[in-house]
């Protein structure tokens, strides 16, 4: 910024100041802000439009004091719009201070410019920092998903659990298909229990990928055994026309086990009655 | 007072928000829960031909009521490449995607009323209503 302008902007900074601060409080009510008490609110503030003079008074916008600040405000989930509209009034409060103390138009104009490049520079700098951090926010939970997405669980040797919460998109079904057969050749599992207890909704490509995976399942000589199907989700299925009748479905997962047991010559039987 | 929310569609995101909208409106009329799963899934069929075939388009969902009966309304209306034959679409396992060819007729026998407007290269509308019994 032009140092004359910036000068200019410090010796008015206490007006700027105190106009900025009203102007500030008028944006407490909004709905985003509505679970920072009035005392954070209040701090904050004074502390926002000391960053920004402290900022001013140097050359570089890219400011670490000011960086530190926008970083604190990210983590405490301070909206992106109480930044910038600080930032919007900043500019009004600075132009309306200058304007009132100075007569010349054409000088008035320039500082306008020269203040209004410099808060541009600064909202950009700050919505790229928040957008960054969302950006990494997501990419972190999308990885998290992944993981969750498609476990294949050993429960027993030869039998294994694919448990599976929550919706199923073209992603997570590709993942579903490979998990699955790479884990049923590495456990040597001959059945595999694909649990749906929590899928919301069964619509005709779930149903489809579930199909395409465990006719998957059967070429590379295990079975498949669905389970978890719940009684509204049984009648959505029925309803649509989609024909499961290839492969065996249980309603619990306790059952699927057992007839995996009894699939592989094996039952869970009790021990006091076999001493009686 | 009649609700109605718009959900746009152009992810797969569409359509799992698409669906839970659906579902809380159906919760909230007084659906049970096998309707509730009835309407969640047609809608979450509906969503889906939308992405599918003509990439980008909206479900509209809204609170209907004629002649002392409350219900609820779907209409998915796309841009999309509209659909050459109604009749074969309404058929069972009639697909032109390699899926299962179930969810048009599905999604007509899921619920009350259906009906189905399209125009090749101008794109299709498709009205379902489901009512509380």
């Amino acid at each position: 910024m032009n140092l004359k302008v910036r000068e200019e902007v410090l010796q008015y900074q206490d007006q700027i100041i105190t106009s900025w601060l009203e102007q500030i409080e008028q944006y407490r009510n909004d709905d985003s802000l509505q679970n920072i008490s009035g005392a954070v609110y209040d701090s904050t503030s004074q502390d926002f439009v000391h960053k920004l003079l402290v900022t001013l008074q140097q050359e570089d916008t890219g400011d670490a004091d000011l960086n530190q600040f926008v970083e604190r405000l990210i983590q405490m989930g301070w909206p992106l719009t109480f930044a910038t509209r600080g930032l919007q009034e900043f500019r009004k409060a600075s132009v309306k201070a200058i304007s009132e103390n100075s007569n010349d138009m054409k000088d008035g104009i320039f500082h306008y410019q020269e203040i209004e490049s410099w808060v541009d520079n600064i909202i950009n700098h700050l919505v790229d920092q928040y957008s960054g951090s969302w950006e990494n926010t997501v990419f972190l939970q999308k990885m998290a998903l992944k993981e969750l997405s498609a476990p294949l669980i050993p429960v027993f040797e030869n039998i294994s659990v694919m448990p599976l919460v929550g919706t199923i998109d073209t992603e997570r079904a590709k993942l579903i298909m490979e998990n699955l057969l790479d884990g049923v050749i590495e456990h040597r599992s001959q059945v595999v229990l694909i649990d749906i207890t929590g899928v919301p909704v069964v619509d005709t490509m779930v149903a489809h990928h579930i199909i395409q995976a465990s006719e998957a399942v059967r070429l590379v000589g295990a079975t498949c055994i669905l389970v978890g199907i719940r009684p509204e989700i049984a009648q959505t299925i029925v309803n649509l026309g989609i024909d499961l009748g290839k492969f065996p479905t249980k309603s619990t997962l306790k059952k699927g086990i057992e007839t995996a047991l009894g699939m592989t010559k094996r039952e869970i039987i009790d021990l006091e009655i076999q001493e009686g | 007072m009649q609700v109605q929310t718009h959900v746009d569609i152009n992810s797969e995101w569409g359509i799992v928000a698409a669906r839970q909208a659906g579902r809380k409106l159906a919760r909230e009329i007084g659906f049970g829960s096998v309707d509730q799963a009835r309407i969640t899934t047609a809608i979450s069929e509906l969503a889906r031909n939308i992405y599918l075939y003509a990439n980008q388009g909206q479900i509209k969902i809204e609170e209907v009521s004629a002649g002392g009966k409350q219900g609820m309304k779907i209409i998915a209306s796309d841009e999309g490449p509209g659909i050459k034959d109604l009749r074969r679409v309404m058929e069972d396992g009639f697909t032109t995607s390699g899926g299962l060819g179930a969810g048009l007729p599905g999604v007509k026998r899921l619920m009350d009323d259906f009906s189905i407007e399209s125009e090749v290269e101008q794109g299709t509308v498709i009205t379902a209503v489901k009512w509380l019994r």
